[in-house]
């Protein structure tokens, strides 16, 4: 507790300090410590820079905090009423020195934070392409009642409630929704978006780590929603081209009336690979256009390096 | 002839609502025939239903808001069960038609109909005493606001037995709100009561914005207010600005269900970002209509029960105005993970923290309230403490969601869940608990048990912990919000944790009810005899417990901050009471039926509405105009209260103040 | 209450607090409190156009290929349409004047000619409505007509419930006579009045001045 001197102060003891040492450190060890997991345990550099970024604020923050709650217990329990030893001023309700010192504490708190805001806003802002030697891969997402279909529209397969990509590559996605806004979410890789129909929003990530993820939608789309789950799949880059030209042309088509079998309501849809896709179906589906593509030829996938047309 | 109403819309095959309905049934009968046979009607149709006296209304507003915590917790510990039980292979109990009404209803109750009345009704009884005037500056139309909140809680719980609840969330975003993904009636009772609810509180923002502002008592200027009169007039001032927002997009949501607009549908150029904004620019607002109000009891009970003035009093009143202002620009945080671009998203993040500054002081404030005092751990200081501790944790992580990047991982995650339940539960909440405890002697004439509040105090205080501390842990791990069901074994421990909390808390609302219950059966050992019970410092106890219908007999002459302390003081030092005034006759407003008729014919009208019945709602909608209408035409507003009985009254008053003096002029 | 004083708000019947020089002499009078709270309710009604503003500014583009703004806007009909409510407005300010006066006859005939005009207002509204239907511009065509509509009708429906409003005035004043409450409310359905002519500007210039332009 403070020692007797009253005035705006009181002098800290050292074993004091060492608590407030001691608290911060905990609180910061049980958030990062035997709970490494979800957004805690990034695999990609988006997620690690989030991380990063959540670590630093909460601790900025608790070193102000603590000590106030630490004074609040420690001012209330001297001034109790039984106290005698305690100096009752009944007449003291202002001081210019303590009001410049309580403006100032959150205020300059605010102002580091705003900075680390604006800077990190920037960086971490999910349109922006990362920084790679790699080219990116592309991968449009489309968020249905109650699952995500995944297109790649270079490789010319798509999959239900799973997501393959190459670790180490940037993912530019492009997503839209086909029917209520969702939101597309791998805790791991970082960084979620909405996904809202007409519209078109766009996300970079990447996942540096081989091994399997899991991946959410985190805005509720009614009763199916729980079972809108999937499985993101990083693989070594060599063998994402060989998952790619082993699924083309094997299973179903995702033409139009592939498509319009997709979208009845359904979830907890088993993961599926779909060998061919309609050219430009993200694209339909965004305009509303998805009747009018044309239906696809029994043979014949689309070339991989062919440039994505806009069908319809 | 009855629209889309035909009998399945009771939901015989649902057991729990059909029971839970069939009991609320039988337990309004009961109440009802009860209090028909002990001869309490006339009493409660006089003195309560058509009351235009604010201390009466703001009676009716608590007892609502505590009735609905009911139903709001009930729905919340089925939530807690639910996700519980329904891990892996289990569904649990409550299949997503079902659970999804529900946390729909826990939101929408919690913050509509039980907060807001709450925070409401304290106003309405605080604020008029704290200004030394006799009522509001609109006794009637306070009347019918209280009475349009009811109407809309009303409508809330009718959809339990007929129809259905909204399964959208307590925003009911659309598209997932449109007719062409919500076709059933739920979302329209979600609509058309808050709609009607909603009049009520424009209603009352007019009726406090110009009480504090234009009737206040001699002498008390700006500066001399009670700083809870600072927050009631921000407060209102936001309700007034806000609530039209809501009304709009309301409006245009219903017009989109009803007549086929295309204001945020998929089709014809609708546009649902719209929606986003518009619901969140008054979004953001409510919850400092509700927070603002729970600062003013924290200062009132930090200064009365460390013996000294609030510190700073200026500074809190500037900060009050400063949250007042700002809390208009911050609304876009609530969606940053919606693709506005890194300025738009940066710049609302970094006005989010802004507004944390003012909060900040005022923590600070508190604190240094306490610093220099004489502080009695009464319960509202259990809850003051308890607040302290409490909420700047959640204001802690509320600042980590203003960063973009770090919401951009955790929004609408139950780490979202455990901060804004932290800041409403430990910012709100127990301050209607202290404030709750700290006025009731005020109301009804006898404090409530000390060792009961205390345990009332604990269980909400261990029990929230419990409850929500685990979802931000789960929160980290990437679990959302609105889960039916949870497909991660691992993490059943920690929903099982939250789940404990949730049933302490419910014992904590257990114990509140036998708390006031023991309370009344034990009055007589805790009568407030002089009215001061706490040794305040502002004006309503400067009257007796209960004060007369007329508050005070006199307005009391205001010469400086903290009027009756310094009044109180005074008497004391001159071991007198202050100079016998010059009694006149008081005019008081009449009591009135428009409100409760009003509202019937709201209810009406909205009930037909959700339904498709037209005729009946145009109906509604005559006799409504037609209640305001004879309303209008009557010729006596007031009744006057004669001379002798405000006399009779005030001696009583001073004799019982007299004898208060000696005592205290005997212990010094 | 002796005759002359203004009424006072609740209760202060005896004669009010000496002004302490602190600035406040106590509640103020009812023919204060009364119209600043309905100020307070008319600005609240103004947050309630702004948002239906905000709305059309961001929906007007959203035509879904439908009838836009241009097609649809006919500025003599606006123009009539203008002149009437705002002479309307005029003759209600008259009707105000005479009836702190207490002429009867006068004052029921400035308030007949109000609610004539705002009728002719309606009337010519209901007709654009009526014909924009038949065009196929009805509201339900696109976000943008849902837009127009819900704020020009919303405009509409507050001058429909201000004509129930100034009838009900007027019977009320044949019956009771000018005293000071029906005064008061006469001078709050004033302002209602002229807030509606307020808005009516801002929805002529934003929605069909700015949408007819070449």
């Amino acid at each position: 507790m403070s020692d007797s001197r009253g005035g705006n102060g009181s002098t800290v003891r050292p074993g004091r300090a060492g608590l407030i040492r001691v608290l911060t450190g905990g609180a910061l060890l049980a958030l990062t410590a035997g709970c490494n997991r979800g957004i805690l345990d990034p695999v990609g550099p988006i997620a690690a820079q989030e991380k990063q970024l959540l670590i630093n604020s909460t601790a900025i923050m608790l070193a102000i905090i603590i000590p106030t709650m630490i004074a609040t217990v420690a001012f209330a329990w001297w001034f109790r009423r039984g106290n005698s030893k305690a100096t009752y001023r009944p007449d003291w309700e202002y001081s210019g020195a303590v009001e410049i010192v309580v403006w100032s504490i959150p205020a300059l708190t605010i102002m580091l934070l705003g900075g680390i805001t604006w800077i990190a806003s920037h960086n971490l802002e999910p349109s922006k392409p990362l920084k790679s030697s790699v080219p990116p891969l592309k991968v449009e997402v489309v968020s249905l009642d109650w699952k995500w279909l995944f297109i790649y529209p270079d490789q010319g397969v798509a999959t239900v409630n799973q997501l393959v990509v190459p670790a180490g590559t940037p993912i530019s996605f492009r997503l839209t929704s086909a029917t209520v806004w969702n939101s597309f979410f791998v805790p791991q890789m970082g960084t979620m978006i909405y996904t809202m129909p007409r519209m078109t929003t766009r996300l970079n990530l990447q996942a540096d780590r081989q091994g399997v993820y899991d991946g959410l939608s985190t805005h509720f789309s009614g009763d199916g929603f729980p079972g809108m789950q999937f499985k993101v799949q990083a693989l070594p880059a060599d063998q994402l081209a060989m998952w790619a030209q082993d699924s083309r042309g094997t299973g179903t088509a995702l033409d139009a009336q592939g498509y319009a079998e997709l979208s009845k309501p359904t979830s907890y849809v088993k993961p599926m690979t779909y060998g061919t896709v309609a050219p430009g179906l993200f694209d339909a589906i965004v305009n509303d256009r998805v009747q009018q593509l044309q239906r696809l030829p029994a043979v014949a996938p689309p070339n991989q390096n062919s440039a994505v047309s806009t069908g319809g | 002839m009855f629209g889309k109403l035909t009998w399945d819309a009771i939901p015989f095959n649902q057991p729990i609502p059909l029971i839970t309905s069939l009991v609320i049934l039988a337990a309004i009968l009961g109440i009802a025939l009860w209090v028909w046979r002990k001869g309490w009607w006339p009493y409660l149709w006089n003195e309560y239903i058509t009351s235009t006296d604010h201390k009466r209304i703001g009676v009716m507003y608590i007892v609502l808001a505590l009735l609905m915590l009911v139903r709001g917790f009930a729905d919340a510990i089925m939530m807690r069960a639910q996700q519980s039980l329904a891990i892996g292979a289990s569904q649990g109990f409550l299949p997503p038609e079902h659970y999804n009404q529900i946390f729909s209803a826990h939101g929408t109750i919690m913050i509509f109909f039980v907060a807001m009345p709450f925070v409401i009704g304290f106003m309405n009884f605080v604020v008029p005493l704290q200004l030394g005037v006799r009522d509001v500056a609109f006794p009637t139309m306070n009347n019918v606001s209280f009475w349009l909140s009811a109407s809309g809680a009303l409508l809330i719980n009718l959809s339990l037995f007929i129809g259905e609840f909204a399964r959208t969330g307590w925003l009911g975003f659309p598209p997932l709100s449109e007719k062409a993904f919500s076709p059933g009636v739920g979302v329209d009772y979600y609509l058309v009561a808050l709609q009607v609810s909603g009049v009520g509180t424009v209603l009352t923002a007019v009726n406090f914005v110009t009480t504090i502002l234009k009737t206040r008592a001699p002498g008390m200027s700006y500066m001399r207010m009670p700083i809870f009169c600072w927050t009631a007039l921000a407060s209102n001032l936001i309700m007034l600005a806000a609530f039209p927002v809501l009304t709009v997009v309301l409006a245009q949501l219903m017009l989109d269900r009803f007549l086929g607009f295309h204001f945020f549908t998929n089709d014809g150029g609708g546009n649902s970002m719209l929606y986003m904004n518009l619901i969140w620019v008054w979004g953001h607002p409510e919850v400092y209509i509700l927070v603002l109000p729970a600062f003013g009891i924290y200062s009132e009970v930090a200064a009365t029960f460390s013996g000294k003035p609030l510190f700073g009093y200026r500074s809190m009143v500037f900060a009050t105005m400063a949250i007042c202002i700002i809390s208009y620009c911050v609304w876009l945080h609530h969606f940053f993970t919606m693709g506005a671009g890194a300025n738009l998203n940066a710049v609302f993040g970094i006005a989010s923290m802004i507004i944390g500054i003012p909060t900040g002081v005022k923590i600070y404030n508190w604190l240094f309230t306490l610093y220099g005092g004489r502080v009695r751990f009464t319960v509202p200081v259990y809850y003051l403490i308890g607040f302290m501790l409490t909420f700047v944790v959640g204001g802690l992580t509320g600042v980590l969601l203003a960063i973009p990047p770090i919401d951009f991982v955790v929004h609408n995650s139950l780490f979202l869940v455990a901060h804004f339940h932290h800041v409403i539960i430990g910012g709100v909440v127990f301050a209607l608990m202290a404030g709750y405890t700290y006025w009731f002697p005020k109301a009804f004439g006898f404090t409530l048990h000390e060792g009961l509040g205390k345990a009332v105090f604990w269980c909400w205080f261990i029990g929230f912990h419990l409850a929500f501390m685990p979802l931000y842990v789960l929160g980290f791990w990437g679990a959302t919000r609105r889960m039916q069901h949870i497909s991660d074994p691992t993490w059943a421990p920690w929903l099982n944790i939250a789940f404990v909390g949730a049933v302490i808390i419910g014992l904590g609302i257990v114990l509140t009810v036998v708390q006031l219950l023991y309370s009344i059966k034990t009055r007589d050992q805790r009568r407030d005899v002089t009215g001061d019970p706490w040794d305040g410092r502002t004006l309503e106890w400067l009257t007796l417990s209960p004060p007369p219908h007329y508050n005070f007999a006199v307005l009391p002459d205001v010469h400086g901050e903290e009027a009756y302390w310094l009044r109180k003081q005074t008497a004391i030092k001159q071991d007198q009471l202050i100079e016998e005034p010059d009694y006149q006759p008081i005019e008081m407003p009449v009591n009135t039926p428009t409100g409760v008729i009003v509202a019937f014919f709201a209810s009406l009208c909205g009930f037909a509405i959700i339904w498709y019945i037209w005729w009946l709602a145009i109906l509604g909608l005559i006799g409504a105009f037609a209640a305001f209408v004879w309303y209008a035409w009557r010729d006596e507003h007031e009744h006057i209260i004669p001379v002798e009985e405000v006399r009779a009254n005030a001696r009583e008053r001073r004799r019982v103040r007299m004898e208060h003096l000696h005592s205290l002029s005997q212990s010094t | 209450m002796t005759a002359g004083t203004e009424a006072p708000a609740i209760g202060l019947t005896h004669r009010a607090s000496e002004d302490t020089g602190h600035g406040h002499r106590g509640p103020e009078s009812k023919s204060i409190v009364v119209p600043y709270g309905f100020w307070l309710f008319v600005l609240s009604d103004m947050v309630l156009f702004s948002a239906l503003f905000a709305s059309y500014a961001t929906l007007v583009g959203a035509t879904d290929g439908g009838p836009t703004t241009s097609q649809l806007f006919d500025r003599n009909l606006v123009a009539i349409e203008t002149i009437a409510l705002l002479v309307s407005s005029f003759v209600c300010g008259l009707a105000l004047i005479t009836a702190k006066r207490a002429n009867m006859a006068w004052t029921q005939f400035w308030l007949l000619l109000t609610g004539l005009l705002g009728l002719v207002f309606l009337s010519i509204e209901i007709y654009e409505f009526g014909t924009m239907i038949a065009e196929g511009a009805g509201p339900q065509r696109s976000a943008f007509l849902s837009a127009f509509f819900t704020l020009v009708g919303c405009h509409g429906l507050h001058v429909t419930a201000g004509l129930l409003w100034l009838g009900t005035m007027m019977a009320q004043i044949l019956a009771k006579g000018f005293r000071q409450h029906i005064i008061r409310r006469l001078l709050c359905f004033s302002i209602f009045w002229h807030a509606l002519d307020i808005i009516w500007v801002a929805i002529f210039t934003i929605v069909y001045l700015i949408g007819t332009l070449p």
